[in-house]
């Protein structure tokens, strides 16, 4: 349905070199980023790090001290919000507790003056898209956390914006119904098909719902890439930390590889450094009773944790974290030979560990 | 005793009890609502329909000669005095009102965006006047007001009055003495409301291409409207009835309903019309109120 509209209105974003700063605390330290047409975009990082001032700078919110936004090649930096084609999905979802639900999603049309038939026919179709059909006569007050969000979802979406911002809109969702928002925005962005950029500091929240995102640290991008290629080859220790569970093992250069307090490990590639960090994630070690052939490493189990899908095993020397499948249960206090093969052993770059 | 125990907030008790305890704690409330406001209100209406004696004493012969004569109708025919003076005090409590909350709202905003600290200097300068009394307040603006100040010299070089005159007493006077008294009425319950205003709401609807007036009327109106309530009310009822200010400031040229029932109990010892007067000015208050709640109820569902 209006699937050639959709396209043509779909637009891509890109910030260069934006700098914000509050006072004295730089938020925002020369972001640059390219936002692709009808792409999942996440901006993830811990509270702090500048995705929500970035967001709202985009948005129109904020201004930026330095720097360009562009949407589809035009320059809209020195917009302001009601003249921008973005619409935001806030953190609060910031309803207009007076009006219906029907008026809410209603909002924007009416602001520009669409003719009332306009907006029922438009507002009808996000209503219905969004499953809120049963709603649209409540107050915001009678509806629950989910519900809201998908009113604020069909209220930004209503003014088929070029870009979607979302400010963490699963925060206020309990985890279990978190998971499956996560997934329902995830099918919704690729049906529209158009650009969504997220904000959040849940990591499963960016690896289920993004094409790319980009990880943030005290205001600057510090990688960029597709969910897997930031999970398989963290950048830095900060990265391989945030996204996932990793092991992070102190390392100095040696030929062929590195040595460490597990002893040698062998290395596909030589470290750009002298000292140095390398990671492994927990369930790229292979646990077994036999001597691997390389960088095998005799440990001890010291400790087990239960998680359902998985143990965690936690082993001695080096405080090592192996994930193991649930059906090997493996007793504490045994002896076991772990294979840290070279190939799933990740450079890092920086020496902040 | 076959009273069930029940808890209330931790303490077991019984209905009984909780009902004789309730009763002895609102008594001293209830004394003073019964003896202050409903005992002199049921004097007020049998006083408005009793007899002026010659003497400025009461009559108890009874008669609506009082509000006959509100209404305009005397012996001498009708006139429109009495109505017009009940007519100009709406129109002036509306006003000031009116004037008072406009006011009122840049003020709050303004307020509320200062630091923490500042923000309670900015609130004590506008709780200050209070510390003075209002008749002393609104001789103050005769000194204002004076032809030797700067803003009767203005008014005067503008034509507005003759050069050498002070500025008062007028309609102008009566409004600046109006406002001046009521601002911090409105602005004080106002800016509990804007200090708590969800600023997320106003992004939203600016991300929603909302006017600024549009942005005002659905993000920051119905968020403000419980302080605006109170300081439209706490303004309206008592401007309704002042006396001071308008006998001040606006001379015999711009009386109002207040100065009325106070020349009918002083001066005039005219206690039945003065009764009478009052009860037409509660009658109109109480119909100001009736159609602010309802058109306030429709703004908020606008």
């Amino acid at each position: 349905m209006n699937q050639n509209h959709q396209t043509q209105t779909n637009q891509g974003l890109t910030a260069k070199h934006v700098c914000k700063a509050f006072g004295k605390v730089k938020a925002l330290d020369d972001v640059t980023l390219d936002v692709k047409p009808g792409e999942f975009f996440t901006l993830l990082g811990p509270s702090g790090c500048g995705k929500t001032t970035l967001l709202r700078i985009i948005a129109g919110l904020e201004l930026a001290d330095a720097g360009q936004i562009l949407t589809g090649g035009k320059d809209i930096t020195g917009l302001p919000a009601i003249k921008r084609p973005v619409n935001t999905v806030f953190q609060s979802y910031a309803l207009f507790p007076h009006l219906t639900i029907y008026e809410n999603v209603a909002f924007g049309l009416r602001s520009r003056k669409f003719p009332e038939a306009e907006i029922k026919k438009r507002v009808g179709r996000r209503i219905e898209m969004l499953d809120l059909q049963e709603m649209a006569d409540r107050h915001p007050h009678q509806l629950s956390g989910g519900q809201k969000q998908r009113v604020a979802l069909a209220r930004a979406l209503v003014n088929e914006p070029d870009v979607l911002l979302l400010d963490e809109p699963m925060s206020a969702l309990d985890a279990r119904l978190r998971a499956q928002v996560q997934e329902d925005l995830r099918r919704l962005q690729r049906k529209l098909g158009r650009t969504f950029i997220l904000v959040t500091h849940d990591q499963a929240e960016a690896l289920v719902c993004s094409d790319r995102l980009a990880v943030m640290r005290s205001g600057r991008v510090i990688q960029i890439g597709t969910p897997e290629q930031v999970y398989d080859n963290p950048r830095d220790s900060f990265v391989a930390k945030f996204l996932g569970a990793a092991n992070l093992i102190p390392s100095k250069r040696v030929p062929g590889g590195v040595e460490t307090e597990l002893g040698f490990l062998a290395l596909d590639k030589e470290p750009p450094w002298e000292e140095g960090t390398v990671a492994i994630r927990p369930e790229w070690i292979r646990i077994g009773d036999e001597k691997p052939e390389r960088n095998g490493i005799r440990a001890r189990v010291s400790e087990i944790v239960y998680r359902g899908t998985n143990f965690d095993l936690w082993l001695e020397p080096g405080h090592l974290r192996v994930r193991t499948s649930s059906y090997k249960r493996v007793e504490a206090g045994r002896e076991v030979w772990l294979e840290l093969a070279p190939q799933e052993l990740v450079i890092l770059e920086d020496d902040h560990v | 005793m076959s009273n069930p125990l029940l808890s209330w907030y931790g303490e077991l008790t019984t209905r009984n009890r909780l009902l004789k305890r309730g009763s002895l704690l609102l008594m001293p409330g209830m004394l003073w609502l019964i003896l202050f406001l409903v005992l002199p209100g049921f004097v007020l209406v049998v006083v408005s329909f009793a007899t002026r004696g010659a003497y400025g004493q009461l009559e108890w012969t009874f008669t609506v000669e009082n509000y006959q004569r509100l209404a305009g109708f005397s012996l001498f025919g009708w006139t429109s005095d009495y109505l017009l003076i009940l007519w100009r005090s709406v129109v002036v409590a509306f006003v000031t009102t009116l004037v008072s909350v406009v006011l009122s709202y840049p003020l709050c905003f303004f307020i509320a965006g200062r630091s923490e600290r500042s923000r309670y200097m900015w609130l004590t300068l506008v709780i200050i006047p209070f510390w003075t009394n209002m008749v002393i307040r609104a001789y103050a603006w005769f000194l204002i007001l004076a032809p030797e100040m700067p803003i009767a010299k203005l008014a005067a070089f503008l034509g507005f009055i003759p050069a050498g005159s002070p500025l008062y007493p007028n309609a102008f006077a009566v409004y600046l003495g109006m406002v001046s008294m009521f601002l911090p009425f409105v602005t004080l319950p106002l800016y509990a409301s804007v200090e708590r205003i969800d600023w997320a709401l106003v992004e939203a609807a600016q991300d929603l291409y909302a006017s600024p007036i549009r942005v005002f009327t659905q993000a920051v109106l119905p968020q403000t409207m419980p302080g605006l309530s109170v300081g439209i009310i706490l303004t309206f009822v008592p401007a309704m009835g002042m006396f001071v200010v308008p006998d001040l400031l606006g001379g015999a040229k711009y009386m109002l309903v207040g100065n009325l029932i106070q020349q009918q109990f002083g001066s005039s010892r005219d206690w039945p019309f003065g009764a009478a007067i009052s009860m037409g000015l509660m009658v109109l208050t109480m119909i100001g109120l009736h159609i602010y709640r309802r058109k306030g109820k429709e703004i908020e569902y606008v």
